[in-house]
């Protein structure tokens, strides 16, 4: 297998884009992308593009935003793991170019969910389960399964619902530095105290919004990376597992056994130590659709021990210059979620972290030259870990 | 149809008269938005054949689980073959006694299809046979708690008018 590498990335503004359609929005992030790696779209062999849909009335996408983006007729695919369909289009992408079969293959994510009236998604979402036997009698919604295991955790580990909030703080203040966010604004917990329930304990701050956007990602191998001269950030190790598709089917609801299986499978491909992650890493982007979801990630990655997560935020130790800096682009949370497109948008941040070139507030130190994302489908039902370095190694 | 979509219409149909097309504004962005002017309704056909003994039991009061007569597995919801050893040989057997409540959450923000009830709480109940079942729990919120003990009920579910299981604390 070859090595692959990142040679540039990026996302369009989220939030409510009623501005621009499917192809516009592709558009965006696809042009600053190729700007950004300084190659000729010619260049591109394979399109993957990430999408959920349902909620926008393309049913075509790939050939949509394709067609739209020029790369006609070379060939492309669409590819859904749900939330974490933007980290499966990098996956299937890096394994194309490891593979041979391609130099340069772009993986793109996009969502126009604000096609659709709120209720619709919230319905769309909630049957992204068992359908049958978890949506269609119960109306089970997403918010809904996730304060499921926000119910257990907060028993089991003694939490309070202000405790969660400091999550939901930290994204909002991390948010506020980052222009592309669809929330720019800091939030204080008493604000995230009164906002009213969405789903019992889960309040509107607690969850993250319905959002449209896109998000490019350019994958190459090393013989064109060294021939381009590329600024690169190489694919390290990439860790996936599928979870059950009835939540009843879970044996516990404190953390997710699919993302703890993905992250071992991730640092044993990066060659990194699982006893210790946090410390061989500069900062994570981790998937926060909830604030209980990011404390179980701590957990799951191995960045705290079981029951301990919540401490890390109160400790404020995944704030810049903690044990390990998370979600500085302001996470799911306010950053926002056009599902689709999220994987793709967090290794974007990371690829733009580990070159240095996040401007103001939100760059962190790059001492290990190493970023990690953690992308979750559904609830647990997906699960990639994905790590990115500046040194190549590793057997991704 | 949704507040949100009859709005929307209302303001298409205005447009339709002043411009000649279904163009409305998105009061936030100040967008130009196409109405679309084709609605979509989806109702599927989930074929229920291989284990309408789970039906019967429902009718006849009883939440049915199937067991694989090869390996011993357990199904909840029931399935007509085992995932783990292969075999298609499977026994009925029903989810009785006291089990133990899990987790729980109310539903404040309701599916468009679920916007008719009021909020709704739903929980995970891990029954004696060893399977977990989630279901709507009938009875007061208030007194809920993880690790209390709960049973499982057949009753109707209104306004549908149909029967289903439900999670009831002891
Ligand atoms: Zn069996």
């Amino acid at each position: 297998m070859r090595r692959v590498g990142i040679i540039g990335a990026s996302y369009t503004k989220f939030g409510e884009r009623f501005d621009v359609n499917m192809q516009e929005l592709a558009w965006e992030a696809f042009s600053d992308a190729i700007k950004e790696a300084n190659i000729e779209k010619d260049a591109i062999d394979y399109f993957v593009l990430s999408n959920m849909g349902g909620w926008s009335s393309e049913s075509l996408p790939a050939v949509i935003v394709s067609e739209g983006l020029g790369i006609n007729p070379k060939g492309s695919v669409r590819v859904e793991a749900a939330c974490a369909s933007g980290s499966s289009a990098v996956k299937l992408a890096h394994d194309i170019v490891a593979s041979g079969q391609a130099n340069v293959v772009l993986a793109l994510g996009i969502e126009k969910m604000r096609e659709s009236p709120t209720k619709t998604v919230v319905e769309y979402i909630g049957r992204a389960g068992n359908f049958m036997w978890e949506f269609e009698n119960f109306g089970l919604t997403f918010p809904g399964y996730y304060a499921l295991y926000a119910t257990a955790y907060m028993s089991k580990y003694s939490v309070k619902e202000e405790d969660l909030c400091e999550v939901a703080v930290k994204n909002h203040y991390y948010g506020s530095f980052n222009e592309k966010a669809q929330f720019r604004n800091k939030i204080t917990v008493e604000k995230c105290m009164s906002s009213p329930y969405v789903a019992w304990p889960l309040k509107l701050y607690d969850c993250s919004p319905i959002t449209d956007g896109a998000a490019a990602v350019l994958i190459a191998s090393e013989d064109f990376i060294k021939e381009h001269k590329s600024e690169t950030a190489w694919i390290s190790g990439i860790g996936y597992a599928t979870g059950t598709a009835n939540l009843s089917k879970r044996d516990d609801f404190t953390g997710l056994e699919a993302a703890k299986r993905a992250a071992l499978q991730a640092y044993a491909r990066a060659g990194l130590d699982p006893e210790k992650p946090a410390s061989q890493l500069d900062l994570a982007e981790v998937h926060d659709c909830f604030t209980i979801a990011e404390v179980m990630a701590y957990e799951d990655l191995g960045f705290a021990k079981k029951g301990e997560g919540i401490k890390l935020v109160k400790e404020k130790q995944t704030y810049k210059g903690g044990l390990i800096p998370v979600n500085l682009d302001g996470g799911l949370k306010a950053k926002g979620h056009p599902i689709g497109a999220t994987g793709e948008s967090m290794i974007a941040e990371l690829y733009h972290q580990l070159l240095g070139k996040v401007k103001g507030e939100r760059q962190t130190d790059i001492k290990k030259g190493r970023a990690l994302a953690h992308n979750v489908g559904g609830t647990g039902h997906y699960a990639y870990v994905t790590v990115l370095s500046l040194e190549k190694g590793g057997v991704a | 149809m949704s507040d949100e979509t009859e709005k929307l219409e209302e303001a298409a149909e205005e447009s339709k008269k002043k411009l000649g097309s279904p163009i409305v504004t998105d009061q936030k962005t100040l967008s130009s938005l196409w109405f679309d002017q084709r609605e979509l309704n989806v109702r599927y056909l989930v074929s229920v054949e291989k284990i309408k003994k789970f039906y019967e039991g429902i009718s006849a009061g009883k939440v049915m689980a199937t067991k694989c007569a090869k390996c011993g597995e357990i199904y909840f919801p029931p399935q007509s073959y085992c995932s783990k050893c292969g075999s298609d040989s499977m026994d009925w057997i029903e989810l009785s006694g006291t089990g133990e409540l899990l987790t729980y959450t109310v539903i404040n923000v309701k599916p468009q299809s679920f916007s008719h009830y009021p909020d709704y709480v739903v929980g995970i109940a891990r029954m004696p046979q060893g399977v977990n079942v989630l279901a709507w729990i009938d009875g007061d919120t208030g007194k809920l708690k993880v690790g209390m003990k709960v049973r499982l009920e057949v009753k109707k579910r209104d306004p549908e008018g149909y029967l289903t299981y439900w999670i009831k604390p002891e």
